[in-house]
């Protein structure tokens, strides 16, 4: 640990830290554009010159400069401020004065440090350079007079996302970033680069013009379109969600967040349910809420408890999910299920549905086993965990499945469910790999388990984990990787049938005759069985709400305080960002309301005792934003008999990465994003 | 002695002939006062009255919806909301001044960028309701239209000062 004096501080940092880091440890804020800590170092801007004593007289690139026992450095010397000034000079000679039409400007690090160290006026009477603009898709709007050049888009593209599509062409004055070849970025993370340009080169497309930073109010929140819980600001101005930006969370989406989760929010303001609607004589009529639960009372007093159902859906919150269980269980019904896509999940020990590695965990793991999941659809930002942990051990990961196209190599081990069984057996180089691995990761997917051996496909991973010793009393590397947000959460609440209670799939069959969707809307509404009165809560006009006999206006995950259950079991808490729009309302107020139509009042009248009941339920929701990490000692595997495997081929549960969910679905920009990569996939054809 | 002194005075009338030729010089001297609205009294040409939008002598808006105005406005009198025009620039697709709230500190003209918002010479645009001085872009780009000469000749006449 070298120890080196920076302005009179003295700091101790590891070896081989840079000292821009270093100085970082010292509170002391060197200006960069390039260097970025997630990237790999460039050295490219040439902003954070310093000074060191004993060198050759010249200012040095303290990003790329490593520290030394003894070293003392100056970052606020005559000659450090004169080389700054001197490179913002050179930056600024063909940078554009149009700060007031850029959407950077007001959060732009070339404007504020041109405030800190660029002079009051420009020298440069020559002309500047323009550079035309690429068409890079419709998420992100670039303007390449802009650009100075520091990369870091080229790198995170390269790095992080693992879809080399970016990158610079000629040199000098002549040097562009590109894609070589006009097309739209194939990777999903691809709106991250807006955050990570320093200047105004890009920015987003669909806001573009749209506020400035200054305008709006920042709500911290907890993104529900994927299940990895990624933490999220929500930038709103009045009654709008205008965009959304990742907030730094180390131990789950670092500071990336997936583009659906990022561009989905036009898909808000599209299709929203906004007043109650009753079915009257074939069709839906507006009506008041008094009406519609009236409707529902009416149709509800004659049925016995077990003729009632419900089933939640994938973006609800825990608070509403357990409203929702409670009120049917007051009505004597055990029939809810959160399972709408029928996955076998086994709900009877914890361990049997998380991902127990936990995000952070993947990078300490020595081999990964993907069952039916493709996490570059499913989880972009869980995904671009475990491209880091291979850039830094280069593990080997093993897949069973029929999705090839991952960030990083994988070894196509075949598609059928029964290859896991002869990893069991031992037979095949990655069962050696397994066995020999330290901490093997086994991930199940739900296109694994949302099938009719889910179950045993669930028990044979289980035991394969077991055997390869996955399961150690420091290590658990038995993972289920969820696609829906809500799911976590409602198993931890125990929304699964009871003693005697019907599943999804025997409610939507005629199992029931009142029959609750909980924003429930992926599965074939016509599925449900002609007679079944359907009661559907939710924010948007889909699939559930187009068959639904009552509806009743819900608010999106942006406009209710909610608590969300990632796929690690991490319980966390997002806030109200903006109203729900017209009659809609927070979704544990409505199954409230109800209970006292009904005259079975749910025992809880704020959202803080609901929060009391819900940690009485099950602890976690007591710890939020925590995570605890434990080890398996019980190797007692879930329900299913491993043996009973089928030869069809798995696959990952999303095909199309930008429309999961009615939000998604709704949003123009997640349209355009189909509609760019099909034509970029008919292109490779 | 004052008492004869007084009562002489009051007989002659001293006060009011006084008073009277006091009257009558002020009679013969030029007039201070002018017959507004038929007269007017010069204004200087950083007055601040009422608000227009400018264009260039193409006939292309000014403003570029860079949203300094609104930032500045110590009374939040201007809205704006921008989105990108059909040939890709950045442009204003509502941009209203309450005129109610407005204090007429001319803030909005010094942050403009590109001299689009200026407060112009014009201070006689009372209404007989309150809803006209809720000012659309329309109305400001009409403003801007009429008074174009003027504002042109006073950001000229200013500009040495600026």
């Amino acid at each position: 640990m070298p120890k080196l004096t920076i302005d009179g501080i003295e700091v101790e940092v590891p070896a081989g830290s840079t000292i821009l880091q270093a100085a970082e440890q010292a509170g002391i804020e060197i200006p960069r554009f390039c260097y970025h800590e997630r990237l790999s170092i460039a050295g490219n801007c040439r902003m954070c010159l310093v000074e060191v004593e004993k060198t050759p007289p010249k200012p040095i690139a303290s990003c790329g400069y490593p520290v030394a026992e003894g070293m003392v450095v100056h970052t606020d010397s005559p000659m450090v401020r004169k080389g700054r000034r001197g490179v913002m000079e050179f930056l600024l000679i063909n940078h554009p004065l149009d700060c007031p039409i850029c959407d950077q400007g007001g959060e732009c690090d070339l404007q504020d440090q041109a405030m800190g160290f660029g002079a009051d006026h420009s020298r440069y009477d020559e002309n500047k350079r323009a550079v035309p603009d690429k068409n890079l898709g419709p998420l992100v709007k670039t303007s390449m007079n802009r650009c100075i050049h520091c990369t870091r888009c080229i790198r995170f593209i390269t790095e992080v996302a693992g879809v080399p599509d970016l990158g610079a062409t000629a040199r000098g004055e002549h040097m562009e970033v590109g894609t070589y070849v006009e097309k739209a970025l194939g990777s999903e993370l691809s709106g991250n680069i807006i955050d990570l340009c320093p200047v105004g080169a890009l920015t987003s497309k669909p806001y573009a013009f749209v506020a400035r930073p200054w305008e709006l109010a920042k709500v911290d929140s907890i993104d529900v379109l994927d299940a990895v819980g990624t933490n999220v600001r929500i930038d709103a101005r009045g009654t709008e969600v205008l965009r959304i930006l990742p907030r730094i969370n180390e131990d789950v989406n670092e500071e990336w967040l997936g583009d659906k989760s990022r561009f989905s929010i036009d898909g808000l303001k599209r299709r929203r349910l906004d007043r109650p609607w009753v079915r009257e004589g074939g069709k839906l009529r507006a009506a008041t809420w008094d009406e519609a639960f009236a409707a529902i009372a009416a149709k509800l007093k004659p049925l016995p408890g077990d003729r009632i159902g419900a089933i939640a859906g994938d973006l609800v919150d825990a608070e509403s999910v357990l409203a929702l269980k409670d009120l049917l269980a007051s009505l004597g019904s055990t029939n809810v299920d959160c399972r709408q896509d029928g996955a076998r999940l086994d709900a009877s020990r914890r361990d049997f549905y998380c991902f127990n590695t936990s995000i952070a965990g993947i990078e300490e793991a020595d081999a990964i086993l993907l069952v039916g999941s493709n996490p570059r659809r499913e989880a972009p930002v869980l995904n671009a965990r475990i491209r880091k942990a291979w850039l830094a051990s280069g593990l080997p990961i093993g897949m069973i499945g029929t999705d090839g196209d991952l960030t990083y190599p994988v070894t196509d081990l075949g598609a059928s469910a029964t290859i896991l069984t002869d990893l069991h057996a031992g037979t095949g180089d990655f069962a050696k790999i397994l066995a020999a691995a330290k901490k093997p990761m086994i991930v199940v997917g739900q296109g694994a388990l949302a099938r009719p051996d889910g179950s045993a496909i669930l028990a044979a991973a289980w035991r394969l984990a077991a055997q390869v010793g996955a399961l150690s009393r420091d290590w658990h590397g038995f993972n289920v990787l969820h696609t829906a947000a809500g799911r976590v959460g409602a198993l931890d609440l125990g929304f699964v049938p009871g003693p005697n209670g019907k599943t999804a799939d025997a409610m939507l069959s005629g199992g029931v005759d009142l029959l609750w969707l909980l924003g429930a809307d992926e599965f074939d509404p016509s599925r449900i069985a002609a007679g079944t009165f359907v009661v559907y809560q939710g924010h948007h006009g889909d699939a559930g709400a187009h068959r639904a006999d009552v509806i009743l206006p819900g608010a999106a995950y942006t406009e209710k305080s909610g608590t969300y259950v990632n796929t690690e079991g991490r319980a966390q808490r997002g806030f109200m960002a903006v109203y729900p729009p017209g009659e809609a309302r927070e979704d544990w107020t409505i199954l409230r309301a109800f209970s006292a139509v009904i005259g079975k009042t749910l025992p809880y009248d704020t959202i803080d005792a609901l929060r009391k009941r819900m940690e009485q339920v099950n602890p976690v929701f007591g710890r939020i934003g925590h995570l605890a990490r434990f080890g398996c000692s019980d190797h007692t595997g879930p329900a299913g008999d491993p043996s009973v495997l089928s030869d069809s081929p798995l696959g990952s549960s999303i095909r199309n990465y930008y429309q999961t969910d009615p939000i998604s679905r709704s949003s123009p920009t997640m349209a355009a994003c189909v509609d760019a990569q099909s034509v970029h996939s008919l292109a490779a054809e | 002695m004052a008492f004869l002194d007084r009562t002489a005075r009051s007989l002659v009338l001293g006060e009011l002939v006084a008073g009277m030729a006091l009257t009558l010089r002020y009679f013969f001297k030029p007039k201070v006062t002018i017959n507004y609205p038929y007269e007017k009294g010069p204004i200087s040409p950083r007055f601040k009255g009422e608000h227009a939008l400018r264009r260039y002598p193409n006939g292309e808006e000014r403003c570029i919806a860079c949203k300094l105005c609104e930032a500045i406005c110590p009374a939040q009198a201007i809205t704006i909301e921008a989105e990108p025009r059909d040939d890709g620039s950045r442009r204003t697709t509502r941009y209203d001044i309450d005129m109610t709230k407005c204090i007429y500190c001319g803030l909005c003209e010094e942050a403009c960028p590109v001299d689009a918002i200026v407060e112009g010479p014009n201070f006689e645009f009372a209404t007989e309701t309150r809803e006209e001085l809720m000012y659309n872009k329309d109305k400001l780009l009409a403003n801007g239209d009429r008074w174009e000469p003027e504002l042109a000749r006073r950001l000229e006449l200013d500009a040495p000062y600026r």
